[in-house]
């Protein structure tokens, strides 16, 4: 038995859920414009080293396989809502806990990363291509940081039954902000990695 | 959800292709910097990549190619309003 609990909101006189996911496409589309600006920025000061580390510290094969991670979380993500639609909890809590663990990987990554940069001597401080850089995968971290939150949430109340309750549209939201955050991650990978090495 | 969905979602071996696809584009990216006879169309290539998998993602695993055209439209002009705000921060930068 995979199923566990009542029918979703059955005791609502009118669906919001239209209206919940409308709002949740807009506030990705104002995300884009929000990442589409730091990215700009990010290129004004590419070239704006002031002597200190600039691309040529990257490290490409390690940002491949952390890309890698994050790409395939979407993956997984797209299951956890596959199973939830079947509802089959458990497959829906495997595959929530898989993109957490994939998530949270992505993060250990980007750490390591920022940490070798600042041994190399690049910090936020450096340059304007440091500060450019470190607030445009900064500010993306910070989002994996809060969808993993988000993710490690539902994965509790999963534990409980309490996932179907009233809360049947909020894996599919958490779902698009998750696949939000890799599609942003393709294009920081490609511009601000790949084009400037 | 039926009253939101116009077409059924691609099933789970249909998202596995899906992502498998994205790997090998993802390969592609990767191996086209250390190719020098790719350096002449290197930006148009990897950006083209890019698209491509950006779209692949929003299209299949956002299920914005099955979803209602409202949502295609508020995202889309959320992304598209992003060339114009990316060209004016630039222009008004001298960088363009």
């Amino acid at each position: 038995m995979t199923s566990e609990a009542a029918p979703v909101e059955a005791h609502d006189t009118h669906d919001v859920r239209p209206i919940r996911k409308a709002a949740m496409w807009v506030f990705l589309g104002s995300e884009a414009m929000f990442f589409g600006s730091m990215i700009a920025t990010f290129l004004l000061y590419r070239n704006t080293t002031a002597d200190g580390p600039g691309a040529e510290i990257f490290n490409i094969p390690f940002t491949s396989a952390s890309s890698f991670v994050l790409l395939m979380s979407s993956l997984t993500m797209v299951l956890a809502h596959n199973a939830f639609e079947k509802r089959d909890a458990r497959a829906t809590r495997i595959w929530l806990l898989a993109t957490a663990l994939l998530g949270i990987t992505f993060l250990a990554g980007q750490i390591f990363e920022f940490t070798e940069f600042v041994h190399e001597g690049l910090k936020v401080s450096t340059s304007s291509f440091g500060s450019a850089f470190y607030m445009l995968t900064g500010f993306h971290g910070a989002h994996v940081a809060i969808g993993v939150t988000m993710l490690l949430a539902m994965f509790f109340l999963s534990l409980d039954g309490r996932l179907y309750e009233d809360r049947g549209l909020n894996v599919e939201l958490i779902g698009l902000y998750w696949h939000f955050v890799d599609i942003v991650w393709i294009i920081i990978f490609t511009v601000v990695y790949l084009l400037q090495v | 959800m039926a009253e939101t969905t116009h077409r059924s979602h691609p099933t789970p071996a249909a998202y596995w292709g899906i992502a498998l696809f994205l790997a090998v584009v993802t390969a592609i990216e990767i191996a086209i910097p250390s190719i020098s006879a790719f350096d002449p169309v290197k930006v148009p290539l990897l950006l083209g990549l890019a698209i491509i998998k950006f779209g692949t993602v929003v299209m299949f695993f956002m299920h914005l190619r099955y979803d209602k055209k409202l949502y295609r439209t508020l995202f889309l002009l959320g992304v598209i309003g992003v060339v114009p705000l990316m060209v004016i921060m630039l222009l008004s930068m001298d960088a363009l």
